[in-house]
């Protein structure tokens, strides 16, 4: 069983690292102070989450990578997060509509996670759980203030909207990996929270008066390591540092 | 300056141990101490060292590391010679952890404590709390941000003092 759940931890894992370095890249650039502290502190919960999951991920695969051979030591094609975590930041806007769609979703996944017959997954998502409610509760109330703002506001959000809409087909894409852990009721059936996730964010996105596009959400190739241009270059400054002094100390 | 607490040949006890525990400080929070903070979670004396078994407070929260190294600083100059970590994830941290009287310490220190009891979920609306100035105590506040300088405070300001202060959130 530990070789789909390895899989499973990184998919989990890559998706939180990915969009943890995202958020990162707001350090100093926030539009005023409070934001630029709450996405950068977003950001640490998130880094923290995949320190856990690699944690276990290494420990069950036995082969002595710890948390930072996996995140600093794979490459591309080895990643497994979702490609909307990847995408470039955009403007204030895309970035906390990216992430409200993210923690709408993240906060279903972890909720049934904490019910994981694997106990340390489930103590994991239970801890990760808590912070991923606050993060949502961010995150939506900016939607909702964005959206529902000024005309200039509206439309940046409603153009966020347009452009990130497709990415989220990508959220519940399921194969081998998670079958054989729902099996043994380790993981959910991802198609049972789609429904959920959707009726969370349509409440959310009409109250922010915005209109989800009538483009069907695509399916993409993230969790089998199919990426956009986008994580190569993210990569690089993430993993640049380890690599060119490993096993460096300070 | 610690005094060593073992003699030579002689092992320290558990009750020692978490004597020392709480001399280490939060560096976030210099009022509490680890323990008070509630994330040492057991001590075990072995016969070679200590092992203590810690969870933390927010997952990505740097001070963790600090706290450790904190703790191993106290403990060998009390004459440990090994000090090992465990990390446990459940049950999750919570506030309700923070006893009365720490929650007093950081009153007095300018932080409010935990309004209430975390228990349950976080609630996805926005919220109509407010938390009492731990200056003036007035009720009379507006959060200003849920996220402050470190992960487990949120900003406020007092509109009768005029004064912004922190909230370690209950969480």
């Amino acid at each position: 069983m530990s070789a789909p759940l390895v899989e499973y931890l990184l998919r989990l894992g890559d998706d939180r690292l990915v969009l943890g370095h995202r958020l990162s890249e707001w350090c100093g650039h926030g539009p005023i102070l409070e934001e630029d502290i709450a996405l950068t502190n977003i950001a640490l919960d998130l880094i923290g989450h995949a320190s856990m999951l690699f944690k276990l991920a290494g420990q069950l695969e036995g082969e002595g990578r710890d948390e930072d051979a996996l995140a600093y030591w794979r490459d591309e094609h080895q990643f497994r997060n979702l490609q909307l975590c990847e995408l470039p930041n955009g403007d204030f806007g895309f970035t906390i509509l990216r992430q409200f769609l993210f923690d709408a979703w993240s906060v279903q996944q972890l909720e049934a996670l904490s019910r994981s017959s694997h106990s340390d997954l489930a103590a994991i998502a239970t801890k990760a759980l808590k912070e991923s409610r606050y993060h949502l509760r961010h995150s939506g109330s900016w939607v909702e203030r964005l959206g529902d703002g000024t005309e200039e506001s509206h439309s940046r959000m409603q153009a966020a909207l347009d452009e990130l809409w497709p990415w989220t087909g990508e959220l519940d894409y399921q194969d081998q990996v998670d079958r054989a852990l729902q099996a043994d009721a380790i993981a959910p059936d991802l198609a049972a929270l789609r429904a959920p996730w959707e009726a969370l964010t349509r409440d959310t996105l009409t109250r922010a008066t915005l209109t989800i596009p009538a483009v069907p959400p695509r399916m993409t190739g993230g969790r089998f390591g199919r990426h956009t241009e986008h994580l190569g270059h993210l990569l690089a400054e993430l993993q640049i540092v380890a690599r060119s002094h490993p096993g460096a100390k300070w | 300056m610690v005094e060593p607490v073992m003699g030579r040949g002689s092992r320290i006890t558990a009750e020692q141990v978490l004597a020392l525990l709480h001399l280490v400080k939060d560096p976030e929070v210099p009022v509490l101490s680890v323990v008070e903070l509630g994330v040492v979670r057991n001590v075990a004396v072995e016969d070679n060292g200590v092992t203590v078994t810690l969870t933390p407070t927010y997952s990505g929260c740097p001070a963790m590391q600090a706290i450790e190294r904190g703790i191993t600083e106290a403990l060998q100059a009390a004459g440990v010679e090994r000090v090992t970590f465990k990390t446990v994830y459940a049950p999750a941290w919570t506030t309700d952890w923070i006893t009365e009287p720490a929650r007093e310490k950081l009153r007095a220190y300018g932080i409010a404590p935990p309004a209430g009891l975390a228990a349950g979920p976080v609630a996805l609306g926005p919220t109509e709390r407010r938390v009492a100035c731990p200056r003036c105590g007035s009720s009379n506040t507006v959060t200003i941000s849920e996220f402050g300088a470190t992960a487990c405070k949120s900003l406020h300001h007092c509109q009768s003092c005029r004064e912004p202060f922190e909230h370690f959130k209950a969480f």
